[in-house]
C-alpha cells in the first residue's frame, strides 16, 4: 500500500449537488473511504414547523426538496389531511398527481442531465434541462412559480387548472417521450458513457433494503418497491403504469431507471388528463386556521427520490408539535461510503450523482 | 542568424496563439451553443465576435490570487512554461508550399518534442500550488500527456517513412492525394492522440471539471490562468495546423496564396471537430483512457507503420 | 395485508408482542418498553419487516417518544414502533445491527434529541456541527435566534 492522500471533495464543488462535504481517502486514485459529511445546508426546518400554523408550514416544505417541491407539498398535506381528517376534493386529487408526475419528469431531468455532466456530457444536461424548463413552465403557468410552487395545500391545491393547460401538458407529454429515446441513444448508448457507468457502485438488493434506499436508487438494484402501487395513494390505483426496475444496480441501471419512469409518467398523465372532471379543487368548509385533534399521523408518497413521509404530532393547537420529514435522498447519501470504496475518485462523483441526493431534502 | 531567426518566430508565433485563442474561444463558444441549442455570446459585436475583446481587459485587469501555501516563484512562473513550448513548436510548420517560418531539418521532431515540455510546466505548477485536487490533475496530465507522444509519434513516423524526410517542407512537396487514404489510419490516431495531449475532451481528465474543479490550474486567477487557456487553444491550433499540413497535403489541392488560405480551412475544419467531440462526449476514466492508449492506438499505430513499409518499396 | 390480517400474523408468530399491538387511525402500532424494543424489532425483522423506514423521536415534554417506522415489501404494510425512555438518563438499544439503515437516522436523532444509542457503531451528530452545544428538538432548547411568531388565535 502506498501512502494516503485525504482529499476534500466539498463543501463547494461542481458535483457534489449541493453543499456536500466528502472526506475521500485515495491510494492514488482509488478510494480507500468516502465518508460524506453532510448538514451544510440544515435550517432546522422541523424546528421552524413547530413555531408555526399548518398553513405557514407549506412554503417550508418547498424549501425541502427545491427540485420537485411539489412532492414535499403533498407529503405534507397528506399528513395534515390524515391528521384532520380532511376529505379533498377528486379533481385536486387529479391535479396532484398531474403535478407530481410532471415534477417527476422535471427532478428526474436534473439527475440524469447531472449524470451526463458528472461524466463530462455537458451536452446532455443542457438537453435535460430544456426538457426540464418545458414542465417549469407548465408549473409557471400554474401557480407562477418556477421552483417553489407551494401549490398543494392542506385539503386541495391551491388554483385550478388555467385556461389551455390540459392542451399545453399534452403537447408536452407527446413531445417528451421521443426526446428520451434521443437521450438514451445520446448518452446511455455512448460507448464512453457505459464504460463510466456501468459496473459502478453497485448495490446488491440486500443492501439497497437494509440501508433504506428508495426509489431510483432501490429500483436500480432491482428491488421492485414503488409506492404508488405497492402501498397505492390518491388516484394511482386508477392508472395503467409499469415500474421500471435496474438489474444489478450500479450507476448506469439507476440512471436508466429514472429515464425510463419519465415515460411512464407521460402515461400516467395522459390517462389523468383523460379521466380529469370539472369540480372543486380544494376541501369546503375548511377552517382558515388548522388546529387538528391531538395525535400522531404519518403518510408517505412516491417522490422522484423514494419515498418520501411526513410524519406529524398533534398536541391540539394550531401549531404542529413536532414534524418529521422522512427524506428519501438522507437515506439513499447513506449508502455513499458503501459504493464509493474500491473505485477510482472519477467514480465516486459519478456515484454520488447516480444517487441523485437534493441537499435541501437531506439537510432540512 | 538561425537560431535568432527561429526566436523571432517564436514570439510572432505567440501573438499568433494570442490572437488565435482568442477567435478559437470565440469559435468554441458559437459551436458549443449550437450544439447546445444556445446562442452564445451575441451581444457584444455582430454575432458577439467582439466578446473576447471584451473579456482579455476583464482577465488582465482581475485580481491575481496567489494562495498562501503555494510555492510562490515555481507558481508565479510555471503557466509561462505551459504557455512557451506551444508558442515555440509554431515554428516548423509549413505554411505554404517551400516556406516554413524555420526550414529545419529535424522540423518533425522538433514538433513532437518541443511541447512535450509543457508536461514538465504542467506538473510544477500542479505541484507548486499545494493543493490535492491540482496534484492529482498534474499527476494525470503527466501520464497521459506522455503515454499519448507514443501513438503520435509513431502516427506521424508513418508519413515520415512515405516522404523521406524528417523536414516538414519536404513532406508537403513529397506528398500526394493518394496518401490521405495509405494514411488514413495514422492521421485519425495523430488526431485522437493530439486531442489528448492538448488535455481536451473526452481526453479532460486531468482538468476533469465536475471531478478535480479545474485540476492543475484551479488555483490560478486572472492572466495566469488565461496562460493555460492559451496554451491549450495554443495547442489546439498548432496541432491541428500540424496535422493538416502533414496528413492532408498543407495547401492541396491549391498553390501560392491560395494553398495558405485552404490550409487555414482545413485547421478552422479540425479545430471544428476538435470541439464538436468535446461537446458530445463524455469524459474517459483514467485508467479506460491507459487502455485505450496502448492497447488500441500505439498497435494500429504501428500496424500502420508496417502497411506504410510494405507498401514503400513499389512506390 | 389489511392490518387485522397484520394483527392476526403477528400474534400467531409473536404472542408475546400481541398485547402490545393496537391499531391508531388506521396505521399499526406497537407500543413496547424501551428494554425490549431491540427483540421486539428484531422479532419484527424476522417476520419480514425488511426496511427501516424512518427512525425519530418526539419530546413529550416529561420524556422522549421513539418513533420507528419499519415496513414489509410482501407484505406490503408498515407499522410504527415505538418506546418511550426517560428525559434524564435517555439512552435504548441501538438497531443498527438489523437495519443499517439505522446508523444515519439514529445519529440523527441523537443530533437533534441527545437520545445515545448503545450499540451504535459511530455515535456522532451528523446535521449539526461537533461542537454544537444542546439538542435542539428538545422542547426545552434554548438559543437567544429563536423568534417566536405571535399567536394567531
Amino acid at each position: 500500500m502506498t501512502e494516503q492522500t485525504i482529499v476534500n471533495i466539498g463543501p463547494s464543488h461542481p458535483s457534489t449537488h449541493g453543499v456536500c462535504r466528502v472526506i475521500v481517502t485515495l491510494d492514488g486514485e482509488t478510494v480507500v473511504h468516502a465518508e460524506p459529511v453532510i448538514g451544510h445546508l440544515h435550517r432546522g426546518i422541523e424546528k421552524m414547523a413547530e413555531n408555526r400554523t399548518y398553513l405557514q408550514v407549506v412554503p417550508l416544505t418547498d424549501r425541502l426538496d427545491y427540485v420537485g417541491s411539489m412532492y414535499a407539498n403533498w407529503a405534507y398535506c397528506r399528513s395534515v389531511e390524515r391528521l384532520a381528517g380532511i376529505r379533498v376534493p377528486e379533481r385536486a386529487e387529479y391535479i396532484r398527481v398531474i403535478v407530481c408526475e410532471l415534477q417527476r419528469i422535471a427532478s428526474h431531468m436534473m439527475g440524469i442531465g447531472s449524470t451526463g455532466a458528472d461524466t463530462g456530457a455537458t451536452s446532455a444536461f443542457m438537453y435535460t434541462f430544456a426538457q426540464r424548463d418545458h414542465v417549469v413552465e407548465l408549473f409557471e403557468a400554474l401557480c407562477g412559480a418556477r421552483l417553489t410552487y407551494n401549490y398543494v395545500r392542506p385539503g386541495g391545491v391551491s388554483m385550478d387548472l388555467p385556461d389551455g393547460w390540459v392542451e399545453q401538458c399534452r403537447a408536452f407529454t407527446a413531445q417528451h417521450p421521443p426526446v428520451m429515446m434521443e437521450i438514451d441513444r445520446l448518452l446511455f448508448g455512448n460507448v464512453i458513457a457505459r464504460a463510466r457507468l456501468k459496473g459502478v457502485g453497485v448495490l446488491t438488493p440486500e443492501d439497497a433494503v437494509g440501508w433504506g434506499t428508495s426509489g431510483p436508487v432501490a429500483r436500480g438494484s432491482g428491488v421492485d418497491w414503488d409506492l404508488r402501487r405497492d402501498d397505492p395513494y390518491s388516484v394511482y390505483p386508477r392508472f395503467d403504469f409499469q415500474i421500471p426496475l435496474g438489474e444489478i444496480g450500479d450507476c448506469y441501471d439507476r440512471a436508466r431507471v429514472r429515464l425510463w419512469e419519465c415515460v411512464e409518467s407521460c402515461k400516467i398523465i395522459n390517462q389523468a388528463l383523460d379521466q380529469i372532471e370539472p369540480g372543486s379543487v380544494h376541501a369546503e368548509g375548511l377552517p382558515r386556521l388548522l388546529a387538528p385533534r391531538p395525535g400522531d399521523a404519518y403518510d408517505h408518497i412516491e417522490s422522484a427520490r423514494g419515498s418520501l413521509g411526513v410524519y406529524l404530532v398533534s398536541d391540539g393547537s394550531p401549531r404542529p408539535y413536532r414534524m418529521k420529514v422522512r427524506s428519501p435522498a438522507f437515506c439513499n447519501l447513506a449508502v455513499l461510503p458503501l459504493l464509493a470504496e474500491g473505485h477510482t475518485l472519477s467514480d465516486l462523483i459519478v456515484i454520488i450523482g447516480s444517487l441523485d441526493p437534493v441537499f435541501g431534502e437531506v439537510d432540512r | 542568424m538561425t537560431l535568432l531567426w527561429g526566436f523571432l518566430w517564436g514570439v510572432a508565433g505567440m501573438t499568433v496563439i494570442a490572437v488565435g485563442a482568442i477567435l478559437g474561444v470565440w469559435w468554441e463558444r458559437k459551436v458549443a451553443a449550437r450544439i447546445q441549442m444556445r446562442y452564445g455570446p451575441q451581444q457584444i459585436g455582430p454575432f458577439g465576435s467582439l466578446q473576447m475583446i471584451a473579456d482579455v481587459p476583464k482577465l488582465l485587469f482581475k485580481e491575481d490570487i496567489i494562495p498562501d501555501s503555494a510555492d510562490k516563484p515555481i507558481f508565479k512562473y510555471a503557466p509561462l512554461f505551459v504557455f512557451g513550448p506551444i508558442a515555440v513548436s509554431m515554428v516548423v510548420i509549413p505554411f505554404s508550399a517551400g516556406w516554413a517560418p524555420l526550414n529545419t531539418s529535424v522540423g518533425v521532431l522538433f514538433f513532437l518534442a518541443v511541447p512535450s515540455i509543457e508536461v514538465i510546466a504542467i506538473l510544477l505548477s500542479a505541484w507548486a500550488s499545494h493543493n490535492t485536487l491540482s496534484t492529482l490533475g498534474g499527476i494525470r496530465a503527466t501520464a497521459q500527456m506522455i503515454s499519448y507522444e507514443v501513438p503520435r509519434s509513431l502516427a506521424v513516423l508513418a508519413i515520415v517513412l512515405l516522404a523521406g524526410s524528417l523536414r516538414p517542407l519536404d513532406v508537403v512537396d513529397a506528398w500526394r492525394w493518394w496518401w490521405l487514404p495509405l494514411t488514413f489510419i495514422a492521421f485519425l490516431i495523430y488526431f485522437i492522440a493530439s486531442i489528448a495531449e492538448m488535455n481536451r475532451g473526452p481526453f479532460d481528465i486531468p482538468e476533469a471539471e465536475s471531478e478535480l474543479v479545474a485540476g492543475y490550474f484551479a488555483d490560478y486567477s486572472g492572466m495566469r490562468w488565461a496562460s493555460f487557456m492559451m496554451a491549450e487553444y495554443g495547442g489546439m491550433i498548432s496541432a491541428s495546423l500540424f496535422g493538416a499540413a502533414l496528413f492532408l497535403g498543407a495547401g492541396w489541392p491549391f498553390t501560392g496564396a491560395l494553398g495558405v488560405v485552404a490550409l487555414i480551412v482545413k485547421t478552422i475544419a479540425l479545430m471544428t471537430i476538435v470541439m464538436w467531440v468535446k461537446w458530445t462526449l463524455p469524459r474517459l476514466r483514467q485508467d479506460h483512457l491507459m487502455s485505450f492508449c496502448w492497447k488500441v492506438l500505439t498497435p494500429l499505430a504501428l500496424v500502420q507503420l508496417v502497411i506504410v513499409g510494405v507498401v514503400l518499396p513499389w512506390l | 395485508m389489511n392490518i387485522d390480517e397484520l394483527r392476526e400474523h403477528l400474534c400467531s408468530t409473536y404472542p408475546d408482542l400481541c398485547p402490545l399491538f393496537s391499531v391508531e387511525y388506521g396505521d399499526g402500532m406497537l407500543m413496547v418498553d424501551s428494554s425490549r424494543l431491540h427483540e421486539a424489532a428484531s422479532d419484527l425483522r424476522d417476520l419480514g419487516f425488511d426496511r427501516l423506514g424512518m427512525v425519530t423521536a418526539v419530546d413529550t415534554g416529561d420524556e422522549f417518544e421513539l418513533v420507528y417506522r419499519v415496513q414489509s415489501r410482501e407484505m406490503h404494510a408498515g407499522i410504527f414502533v415505538k418506546t418511550r425512555v426517560a428525559r434524564d438518563v435517555a439512552s435504548i438499544a441501538s438497531v443498527n445491527d438489523l437495519w443499517p439503515a439505522a446508523n444515519w437516522q439514529e445519529r440523527e436523532v441523537f443530533d437533534m434529541f441527545g437520545i445515545v444509542f448503545e450499540g451504535h457503531p459511530d455515535l456522532r451528530r451528523i446535521l449539526l456541527t461537533d461542537d454544537w452545544v444542546g439538542y435542539p428538538l428538545r422542547k426545552d432548547y434554548e438559543d437567544e435566534r429563536i423568534i417566536r411568531r405571535p399567536d394567531y388565535i
